[in-house]
């Protein structure tokens, strides 16, 4: 039991980055929540007039509260795993990005450049 | 520690990097585990960057069927997001007690996270259904295929997260806070966390553009 102990111990300090305290948790939640209910405000109460600028709203405000959700609640830092966590993280990043972005710009292009026979689209 | 530091040095000073590291080599059994997980979950971010990419070309074709607008119920939507926003903080505050080595408030909080878990489930398994139901199932439309792929896929992870959770509390509960099961509910807390990332994607990307388009 004692030496169970002892290697608890030894190994909660040599992973120190990956804990968080009872504010940064309750920072994240507050700061999520706020992140939350402002899109769902915007939609639901249709609160500006362009649809064009709510969507690019709601997505900036998705951007900042996965943020938060990495720093408060995962715990990202630099540090952590000597920075191999963010590392992994930012290569993952990229190929989302390609991904996303690469399906929807090409597959855009696609149907725009599709001339369709008028009676084709009343198909069921 | 001492007589390790005054061995690299020697090594050090004598120019010969033959015995470097003798500290560094030592890792304490699953070491390594926390960053094998994040890959693990960063290759689970690809699987949705795949669907969410589906979602996005097939998001328009609704086949002559349904359209988001006819379907989504928002505030429900709000409500589950609700359900899975508390789960994170509370399995937080789980992490927090098991810090301080307290399994009965650890527990506690557990048992609290598979509450909200659940109902998160079950209010996304009712919407299933209502939408079945009403004649707009995965079948119905390419738009609907991808939707229910999707979130039915994100669903499936939470589902699993739960079984997960039930199995480390009775593990917690026969063995107690021993590193083994610190670590697992390590793990788990970064599944469970990284679950919710993948909800705000699903309810910005999905529920609420959806409702724009």
């Amino acid at each position: 039991m004692n030496a169970d102990t002892h290697v608890d111990h030894h190994d909660s300090h040599a992973d120190e980055p990956a804990h968080g305290s009872l504010r940064s948790y309750l920072t994240g939640f507050f700061l999520s929540v706020v992140l939350t209910v402002i899109p769902f405000w915007l939609v639901m109460g249709d609160v500006l007039s362009s649809k064009q600028a709510t969507a690019l709203v709601i997505m900036a405000f998705a951007v900042v509260q996965i943020i938060v959700h990495m720093i408060f609640f995962l715990h990202m830092n630099p540090r952590s795993e000597n920075g191999w966590t963010l590392m992994a993280l930012l290569f993952t990043l990229v190929l989302v990005g390609i991904t996303l972005s690469g399906s929807l710009w090409v597959m855009y292009h696609l149907n725009a450049n599709m001339v369709l026979d008028p009676g084709m689209s009343q198909m069921p | 520690m001492s007589a390790t530091d005054t061995m690299t040095t020697s090594a050090a000073s004598g120019g010969q990097p033959r015995v470097f590291h003798v500290e560094d080599e030592h890792h304490a059994e699953g070491g390594s585990t926390m960053l094998g997980f994040w890959l693990y979950l960063m290759s689970d971010c690809l699987i949705f960057a795949m669907l969410f990419a589906a979602y996005g070309v097939l998001g328009g074709n609704y086949a002559a069927g349904p359209s988001p607008k006819d379907l989504f119920d928002l505030p429900l939507v709000a409500i589950n997001t609700t359900m899975l926003l508390l789960s994170s903080i509370t399995y937080g505050f789980a992490m927090l007690t098991m810090e301080r080595g307290r399994v009965g408030a650890t527990q506690g909080w557990l048992v609290v996270t598979a509450l909200f878990g659940i109902a998160f489930v079950s209010i996304e398994l009712s919407e299933f259904s209502h939408l079945i139901h009403d004649g707009a199932g995965p079948q119905r439309s390419a738009f609907l295929s991808s939707f229910f792929t999707l979130v039915g896929t994100h669903g499936l992870h939470v589902t699993f997260g739960l079984i997960w959770m039930v199995t480390l509390m009775v593990q917690v509960a026969r063995h107690g806070l021993v590193t083994a099961n610190r670590r697992r509910l390590m793990c788990l807390s970064l599944f469970w966390h990284f679950l919710d990332v993948i909800w705000i994607g699903v309810f910005t990307f999905v529920y609420l553009m959806g409702f724009l388009r």
